[in-house]
């Protein structure tokens, strides 16, 4: 398309600027995307009201289809901040995209009355408007989906950090209470996090309680074993218990084995095993 | 050449590396502490590798190694120490060093020599 074709957008926008918001905030209200739950009437008019004053604005230098013009960085910036806010508030993509796309109708419905019979000119316009609020949603939709990205990173992250405690449970006794999947990078975490405590209380007993592993089949073995490995060539002596029933008869069904590892059904059972191989024994008090 | 010194303690031997481990560095503590706990007739040997950064699979199957030919000279050696990168590694490369004792510090170490010793000696004695 050729790009010296004087666009009336520009002034249409100035002129028509209240009646487009109007007629634009209907068009949203009336759209089945709108979340009435997640976003109240006034809010939508603010944030339509400032995206429309600032493309009047960005309008205003003729430039309708280069968006990587610094002209057009104040709407870039101001519609980043409405993707970002609505992934955060759970809002899904077309949702989000249907903040801009609604805006087509009021501005088609305006094109068409400016340029009355002149189909040429009105086909001319309307090429130009449909890709640049196109261009404008795209943009739209993929802040949003790096915002929302960048969400489960986060939380991923967080739940690396939460997930692997190691408890000092008696003097020389370490106890890794597992809660979760196992996968590659969270069992690193996990090995470190475990020797290096072993390293700094001098523990001669380590408890791997995998009560909270939903499954565990030939991989998790393996990354256990691992661990359990690693802690026994620096000296500590791993016990692995909380296998609840189904999970040794399941791993008995993939030929999955814990080697010489000792296992126990129970934490209370490694404790107590821990202790005889310690020499402590607990006795009632009498009285 | 330069050498790793191996320290008499009373019935054990004790070595403890404190610089990067060469291969050629390797051979020849292999060779000393042999005739060292031949010449002594040690009950234990002890190498500390808490300062030990970097193992390869070279010097993981070295350790391994002078443990098997302690045992055919009738004396137990423990590794004392081992960091964990230095543990998780050996892992990853899957060396097994079956024939390794371990332990967390010389102390830790030299209890658990004293714990076997006395029960070969209990053994001897049925």
């Amino acid at each position: 398309m050729n790009d010296t074709f004087a666009s009336k957008i520009p002034a249409l926008l100035a002129k028509y600027e209240t009646d487009l918001l109007e007629e634009w905030i209907k068009a949203q209200l009336d759209a089945t995307t709108l979340r009435k739950d997640l976003l109240s009437s006034a809010d939508l008019r603010r944030s339509s009201d400032e995206f429309l004053s600032l493309l009047r604005r960005a309008a205003t230098t003729g430039n309708l289809l280069n968006l990587n013009a610094p002209e057009w960085l104040p709407v870039k910036d101001f519609l980043a901040g409405v993707s970002r806010s609505r992934a955060s508030q759970g809002f899904t993509p077309s949702e989000t995209a249907t903040f801009i796309f609604s805006f087509k109708q009021p501005l088609f419905t305006r094109l068409q009355e400016e340029c009355g019979s002149d189909s040429r000119a009105l086909a001319e316009e309307l090429w130009i408007a449909t890709t640049l609020l196109d261009r404008l949603g795209l943009f739209t939709a993929e802040t949003f989906l790096s915002s929302r990205e960048d969400i489960i990173k986060q939380q991923q992250l967080e739940m690396l950090e939460l997930s692997t405690p190691v408890v000092t449970l008696w003097n020389g006794i370490l106890a890794l209470p597992l809660i979760g999947t196992l996968d590659s990078s969270r069992t690193q975490v996990v090995m470190e996090n475990l020797l290096q405590t072993i390293v700094e209380t001098g523990s001669e007993y380590a408890i791997i309680d995998i009560t909270g592993v939903p499954t565990v089949d030939t991989l998790v073995a393996q990354h256990l074993l691992k661990t359990v490995s690693a802690a026994r060539l620096m000296g500590a002596q791993c016990i692995i218990s909380g296998i609840r029933p189904q999970i040794a008869q399941t791993m008995v069904h993939l030929g999955v084995a814990f080697g010489d590892v000792i296992t126990k059904a129970s934490l209370a059972d490694a404790l107590s095993y821990a202790f005889k191989q310690m020499g402590i024994t607990v006795l009632r008090k009498q009285n | 050449m330069e050498k790793i010194p191996i320290i008499k303690m009373g019935d054990f031997l004790l070595v403890s590396i404190q610089v990067d481990m060469h291969d050629r560095l390797a051979m020849a503590l292999q060779d000393d502490l042999t005739i060292r706990v031949a010449k002594e007739r040690s009950k234990g040997v002890l190498i500390d590798i808490s300062s030990l950064d970097v193992v390869d699979s070279f010097i993981g199957r070295m350790l391994d190694n002078i443990a098997a030919m302690t045992r055919a000279l009738g004396t137990e050696t423990v590794v004392v120490g081992m960091q964990p990168a230095v543990a998780i590694t050996i892992v990853e490369l899957g060396l097994s060093l079956e024939n390794i004792y371990t332990a967390l510090n010389v102390d830790k170490g030299m209890a658990l020599l004293e714990a076997r010793m006395k029960a070969s000696v209990d053994e001897n004695d049925e």
